[in-house]
């Protein structure tokens, strides 16, 4: 049996039954088709209409994202039609709120304004008229929650709900007066929300932010670190964005085993890492009753180097322990045993795995 | 684990027993849940606590404590009367099925309802579920582990996905979640008193000349070592004179923490390496600022046998240095010099000396991590393990028995304790109490009850409640959970001021020398 085929842009492209025209489209190299709603591994609304694409033979323009692929279709994924019709989204979406990007946090990484930018469309005048009041929430030490920038995609009701599974939030309310609800629409900290800041991420515009991000410079001006989680098991990977020398913030990388997932402590939890209480200088305590006090590398390494020689001479190596640790690297994992071993010549080594 | 965590969306079975998931492995859960309630797929827990995935599962078990062999030989004895298991797999790659048989024989419905509570039909349905699972998969935490048989357990749990052929693949498995982020990789690395990397026994003369010439040294010690939870107590008896703690706490979370603070205190050399000054730091005679992850490089290995690169984000903080560039510079000044030049240089040594690393590198992880076995370059790294055969040749089952914990309620200590971790706290707090919105969301300890007990002990919600073992005492406020069921107290253990280690039995799995964090006797009265 020959592959099913369709007609994208003019070139004959087969598909897998059950594939969406933006899937094949992306499948096949074509990245041009934009989107807002669209969110990876959940359920396409086909709600904001940003994706519309020509079919043949059918009476409107339908959505990429949401439209299933038949054999024998003819796909067009630009035209003078499909551009009209995205502007006209665009400016709908530009007058639903208060897109200031000269003061947004998500200046730069906005998936609107990157939109606007290519189809050219400015902010509307007849936007918001005066006095509009818009839900602001800045009550928790993680997340801010502004309004007068949400678009209404539902992308992060659909990351709590169906690619974290947390379902703390819903699209409530009906009609225009439609918002994302948390609970009976609380507050995110009185809610059953467990602050994994998938919704954070999710989000394309700025209405849903980082609240420790806020302010500590702009998109462009961050470099991005990919890591691992210093945290679980789980080993998320982690994209630290970093500027002059601070962690500014993590997100969800985009890779095995998270897929962009995190939860609370790899996202909101890294706070310890430049922490004042930080350990600043070596320790040491000079004589066995006498309290700790900063020393210098060197005095510490060679009471240390000197110390173990000693205890080895006296007692034996049998009698020496050393504990590695679950939150050290492989490589000093295999350091420490190896220091152990080979040098001390004990093989009392351990870790707390057990604990 | 066997299998890998994405792997968990395909699972048409998950049995989830002694993990907190949702709150300890909350990415893991995510899987979970997407598997149960997007895709349909059925959930078993098996849990004394009605904890988050209960609300997502087909069915949820609850034992008491402590019963999980119980309620496992149950269910393989439903199993097997019914014929439910695949006896082609048991007969071409498992040996000792019929001493399982036996062993599982007296476990009827009646019995194990007897021990461990759980309802006849509830076992049944259980069995009978993860039984006709084409692809079942066994999630297991410290929930197994931490308990005086927490070896059998362990045990039990691959009796039980052996019985129904869910070894080897795709899907299947027993998986246990690690608890913290390099627990495999610190196993991985030999961080183990009787092997080197890669699970090589010390006492095998073959692998210690192999790693003596790796080394260039001679006489490598034949014996086995201790493990921490038997150096602790070593120390008042004369046998450890000296440790090296890297990055460990034991002043807050060894089980019966006081008993560990005062033989630390007996030490001839303390040396504690770490990124704040903890507990067990307060005790060292030396403190060394080690960098934390974010200022370094390296890799982690996960829970599912993923290498990942660690990269430097930001510069070391104050004078602290990468815990590998330390090692180096100690062992330097005891005459075996180390001059590694970066984490890369060590990472090419442990491929050599370690056959499941071989095949990794740090410029194949730049695309990615890669699981372990990994012998070779060009292999693609290993996605579930026992693929057709088992490492050692058959899979082999054992009979096991239910014994009790190590203490049990009585008229004194009427209910029973158990501890844990919180979604927003992790370990011993050293991390995560310094990240501001983890403290907002649980700021101190709370000692989690039914409603039933707090009724019974005249607790309200918010009183502060004298929790009391027959090792110590420790004050938190109370909280009435639905997560609690009666004649059952839950503590976290992230917190110093009152540290549920203090309370905890320290008595161990023979085998494994894991502490039974997870059972004891307890009393609780209003403060
Ligand atoms: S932080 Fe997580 S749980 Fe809370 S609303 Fe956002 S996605 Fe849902
Ligand atoms: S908050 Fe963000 S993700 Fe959620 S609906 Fe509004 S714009 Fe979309
Ligand atoms: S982000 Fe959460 S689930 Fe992922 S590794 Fe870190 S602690 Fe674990
Ligand atoms: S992205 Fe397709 S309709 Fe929104």
């Amino acid at each position: 049996m020959s592959k099913a085929t369709l007609n994208l842009n003019g070139m004959t492209v087969e598909f897998q039954p059950g594939q969406t025209i933006l899937e094949v489209a992306r499948g096949h190299g074509i990245f041009t088709i934009p989107t807002l709603c669209y969110l990876k591994d959940t359920t396409a609304t086909g709600s904001c209409r940003m994706c519309l694409v020509e079919v043949e033979k059918a009476r409107t323009l339908l959505p990429a994202c949401a439209t299933v692929v038949n054999p024998g279709m003819v796909i067009k994924t630009e035209s003078p039609r499909i551009d009209a019709s995205r502007k006209m989204v665009l400016e709908l979406l530009l007058g639903s709120g208060n897109h200031n990007c000269l003061v947004c946090e998500a200046n730069g990484e906005c998936e609107l304004q990157a939109l606007a930018y290519r189809y050219e469309v400015p902010t509307p005048s007849f936007a918001n008229p005066p006095g509009t009041q818009y839900y602001y929430e800045d009550n928790n030490s993680m997340i801010v929650r502004d309004f007068s920038k949400c678009i209404m995609c539902g992308r992060c009701v659909r990351g709590c709900n169906e690619r974290q599974v947390n379902q703390a939030i819903s699209i409530g309310y009906r009609g225009s007066h439609n918002k994302i609800v948390a609970k009976a629409d609380y507050p995110y900290i009185d809610s059953d929300c467990v602050f994994c800041g998938e919704c954070v991420q999710s989000c394309p515009v700025g209405a849903l932010l980082d609240k420790n991000a806020m302010h500590q410079g702009r998109s462009w001006e961050r470099r991005h670190v990919r890591t691992t989680c210093p945290y679980c098991g789980v080993g998320c990977q982690i994209d630290l964005h970093v500027k002059g020398g601070q962690i500014v913030k993590a997100m969800g990388a985009q890779a095995l085993p998270n897929e962009g997932r995190l939860c609370v402590k790899g996202r909101f939890g890294l706070g310890f890492v430049q922490h004042p209480d930080r350990l600043q200088t070596p320790l040491l305590r000079k004589t066995k009753n006498g309290e700790l006090q900063e020393a210098t590398w060197d005095e510490a390494l060679d009471f240390v180097a000197s110390r173990l020689k000693e205890v080895k001479e006296k007692h034996g190596p049998e009698k020496m322990g050393g504990w590695s640790s679950a939150r050290t690297t492989n490589e000093e994992n295999y350091l420490l045993q190896k220091l152990m071993r080979a040098v001390i010549g004990s093989n009392h080594i351990d870790h707390c795995a057990r604990l | 684990m066997t299998n890998s965590i994405a792997e968990l969306e395909d699972a048409d079975c998950i049995l989830v027993i002694g993990s907190n998931t949702n709150e300890n492995h909350p990415v893991i859960a995510a899987r979970i849940k997407r598997a149960a309630r997007l895709k349909n797929k059925d959930l078993i827990v098996i849990d004394p606590r009605k904890q988050d995935l209960v609300k997502f599962s087909r069915l949820w078990l609850r034992q008491t404590p402590g019963t999980d062999i119980a309620v496992v030989n149950g269910m393989m004895n439903i199993i097997i009367q019914e014929k439910l298991y695949d006896e082609t797999y048991v007969s071409e790659r498992t040996e000792n099925f019929e001493a399982l048989k036996g062993a599982v024989a007296k476990y009827t419905p009646d019995y194990v309802e007897k021990i461990s509570g759980v309802p006849a039909d509830a076992l049944a349905a259980a069995a009978r579920m993860y039984a006709r699972a084409k692809a079942g998969s066994i999630v297991y935490c410290m929930g197994i582990t931490q308990h005086t048989v927490g070896t059998d357990n362990v045990k039990t749990l691959a009796n039980l996905a052996m019985l129904c052929g869910n070894v080897g693949i795709y899907a299947g498995g027993v998986n246990p979640l690690r608890g913290q982020n390099n627990v495999q990789g610190a196993c991985d690395m030999g961080g183990l008193p009787n092997v080197f990397s890669g699970y090589q026994p010390v006492t095998d003369a073959n692998n210690r000349k192999k790693m003596e010439a790796a080394w260039g040294v001679k006489n490598l010690p034949d014996w086995v070592g201790m493990t921490m939870t038997d150096m602790l107590p070593a120390i008042s008896k004369g046998g450890i004179k000296s440790l090296y703690i890297i990055g460990e706490n034991p002043a807050l979370t060894d089980p019966d923490s006081d008993h560990a603070i005062k033989a630390m205190q007996q030490l001839d050399l303390l040396v504690v390496q770490d990124i704040f000054l903890t507990e067990t730091g307060k005790l060292a005679d030396v403190v060394l600022p080690a960098s934390s992850f974010a200022e370094k490089d390296g890799t982690f290995s996960n829970t599912e046998r993923r290498v990942a690169r660690v990269r430097q984000a930001i510069p070391p903080v104050g004078q602290s240095k990468p815990d590998w560039k330390i090692i180096c510079e100690i062992s330097n000044r005891l005459g075996y010099p180390m001059n590694y030049g970066s984490p890369e240089e060590v990472f090419e040594e442990i491929r050599q000396v370690t056959p499941a690393y071989a095949g990794i590198s740090y410029k194949r992880l730049d695309a990615g991590g890669l699981q372990w076995p990994c012998p070779n370059e060009e292999h693609p790294g290993t996605v579930y393990l026992h693929k057709d055969r088992f490492a050692k040749g058959l899979g082999t089952f054992f009979a096991i028995d239910h014994k009790d914990p190590a203490e049990m309620p009585d008229a004194e200590y009427p209910l029973y304790l158990t501890t844990g971790r919180l979604l927003y706290q992790y370990h011993s707090g050293t991390m995560s109490r310094r990240a501001p919105g983890l403290a907002e969301k649980a700021p101190e300890c709370q000692v989690e009850l039914s409603a039933t007990d707090a009724a019974k002990y005249g607790i309200a919600a918010g009183d502060r409640v004298k929790v009391r073992t027959r090792r110590g005492q420790i004050t938190a406020k109370a909280q009435i959970s639905a997560k609690a069921v009666p004649g059952t107290v839950f503590l976290p253990f992230h917190f110093a001021e009152a540290s549920a280690n203090k309370l905890t039995n320290a008595a161990l799995d023979p085998v494994s020398k894991i502490p039974e964090y997870k059972v004891c006797a307890v009393q609780i009265e209003k403060a």
